[in-house]
């Protein structure tokens, strides 16, 4: 099964980043590193990304087929998406395990979903 | 053999035989199968092209042990010396030895310090010639996904000291388990995708089928082997009538028997007689018989479920689970009435694996059905598709949350 780990920043979670020291940054992006590492050596991971701050996206939505595009979101979002891990592993409670050494669960919110499988069984 | 596909089919059965020969003369399993790999793909290349040799295995040999011998010395300096000799194809390929390593490769793909994941992606490989790539295509993940997952697997088998040989008797009953168990989840993994854009993946069906064939020409006389043959025909038996034009699922009892493949039932049927024939009784034995009851019934409304029953109360005494416990559910309802179902299933839910879980609400919705209680049957139809993981299922069940005609014959096997 696949799993999408999720992470999410406030700005209080920014505001903490912030207030860190170097090294411990340092030792967050460490922690990223070696997951990354470890997940691709157990074939386990799929995909990991950073992802930049809303401000530098934009926002479409398509009304009558006309797509307006907006930029944004800025800062009224309470809580946006910073990251994410795309997994593959046998049970969500070992997805459960990788997000826990996620650096931001400590300050930020990390959620696991279930992808949806392609396959199904008839009833 | 001049079109892709007879090439291709060659090459994949060819493989084994190779990657056997090469172990054997070279002994590192790791680098051997990577030459192989290489051998098959000129081959792929060249054949269509040029025509297959007069001796294919031996080609392939000449060419893999080249690889080899070229993979083996790229870590001295001699390397760029080699390559330009070690790179043309061989002008006398080689005899070949009259021995068939298959089972020994499957068992060692399928060996305990490897994840199941990677055992499904080593025998996919090795044993059944494919590539990475299409690996990677049929399981929906990047290339380097299934790459790391092999080479892991082989660092693994290296660290663990194992042999190239058949293990020892005493072990030799669990490997054989895990090897049905890996050719079970490849079968799984093609069957039960949808249609459409993932024809990918229904390739795996045929390969699992293929592979099972094979170990059953090896392994004639094992009964479990010849029933999930059994099981893995009687069930692809009906993949063309198992879900619709537009990929969504169609339950079996409303099913168009006519689209069922009569051949593979036939065949199934007599394998699994034979099986039966011979204990010990195992799993797959038994799942073959409850398919093979299915696949008899030329109309839904004629399925002997007293003999389904009769099988779920041995598969329950054989080899409990929880999808054996649902199986049984839905058997005792076609039996006895939907109330006894639902009786039964209030005390399955006892199970913590299944408490909350998505097929006993779907079963429960269509035991409701069944007893006439459409509105009840709606709630839980509804909490079933909220719970399932898959998506074909969540679109079925959502329609049966909200069709409002009666079902027809809601007979169903929620069981494989």
């Amino acid at each position: 099964m696949k799993y999408l780990i999720m992470i999410y920043h406030t700005q209080q979670a920014l505001d903490s980043w912030a207030n860190m020291s170097a090294a411990q940054r340092a030792e967050g992006m460490r922690a990223h590193d070696a997951l990354v590492e470890a997940l691709a050596e157990s074939g386990e991971l799929v995909v990991s990304e950073a992802l930049a701050s809303p401000a530098q996206g934009k926002t479409v939505a398509v009304h009558d087929g006309a797509a307006t595009v907006t930029d944004g979101p800025f800062a009224e979002v309470k809580e946006h998406l910073a990251g994410f891990y795309l997994v593959e592993c046998d049970s969500i409670d070992q997805a459960v395990g990788h997000a826990a050494r996620i650096p931001d669960a400590a300050f930020g919110r990390v959620e696991i979903r279930p992808v949806l499988d392609r396959n199904g069984l008839e009833m | 053999m001049s079109t892709a596909t007879g090439v291709e089919g060659l090459l994949r059965e060819l493989a084994p035989q190779v990657v056997g020969i090469l172990v054997r003369r070279f002994g590192d399993f790791g680098s051997c199968e990577d030459a192989v790999q290489e051998a098959l793909l000129a081959a792929s290349v060249q054949w269509p092209a040029e025509g297959v040799p007069d001796n294919p295995t031996g080609w392939l040999i000449t060419v893999a042990s080249r690889r080899r011998t070229q993979l083996w010395r790229s870590d001295t300096a001699r390397r760029r010396r080699e390559q330009t000799a070690a790179a043309l194809a061989p002008a006398d390929p080689e005899p070949v030895p009259a021995v068939d390593d298959t089972l020994t490769l499957l068992m060692l793909c399928c060996h305990p310090a490897l994840t199941r994941v990677s055992q499904v992606a080593l025998t996919l490989r090795v044993v059944g010639g494919l590539s990475t790539p299409e690996i990677a295509r049929a399981f929906l993940v990047p290339d380097a996904t299934i790459g790391q997952r092999i080479s892991r697997a082989k660092q693994r088998i290296k660290a663990s000291g194992a042999e190239f040989q058949l293990p020892l008797e005493a072990e030799r009953a669990d490997r054989i388990t895990a090897v049905l168990h890996v050719l079970y989840l490849i079968f799984n993994e093609g069957y039960t995708a949808s249609s459409g854009a993932v024809l990918n993946r229904v390739e795996l069906t045929s390969e699992a089928i293929r592979l099972a064939r094979q170990l059953h020409d090896l392994l004639p006389g094992d009964s479990e082997v010849t029933g999930l043959l059994a099981l893995m025909l009687l069930t692809d038996a009906r993949r063309r009538a198992r879900t619709g034009p537009d990929g969504t699922l169609v339950p079996l009892a409303e099913q168009d028997r006519s689209r069922w493949d009569t051949k593979a039932i036939t065949e199934g049927v007599e394998l699994i007689t034979e099986a039966l024939a011979h204990p010990p009784l195992g799993p797959y034995q038994l799942q073959a018989a409850i398919a093979a009851v299915h696949d008899e019934a030329a109309r839904a409304e004629d399925t002997d479920w007293r003999q389904i029953l009769g099988l779920y109360d041995l598969l329950n005494a054989v080899a409990p689970g929880p999808m054996v416990t649902l199986g049984r559910v839905v058997a005792v309802a076609m039996v006895h009435g939907p109330q006894a179902g639902l009786r039964e299933l209030t005390g399955a839910e006892t199970d913590p694996a299944l408490a909350g879980h998505h097929r006993v609400h779907a079963v429960r919705a269509h035991l409701l059905d069944l007893s006439g209680d459409r509105e009840a049957a709606k709630a839980c139809y509804e909490m079933a598709a909220r719970h399932t993981l898959s998506i074909p299922e969540q679109r079925y069940l959502a329609a049966q949350a909200g069709a409002d005609v009666e079902i027809a014959d809601p007979a169903a096997t929620p069981l494989m």
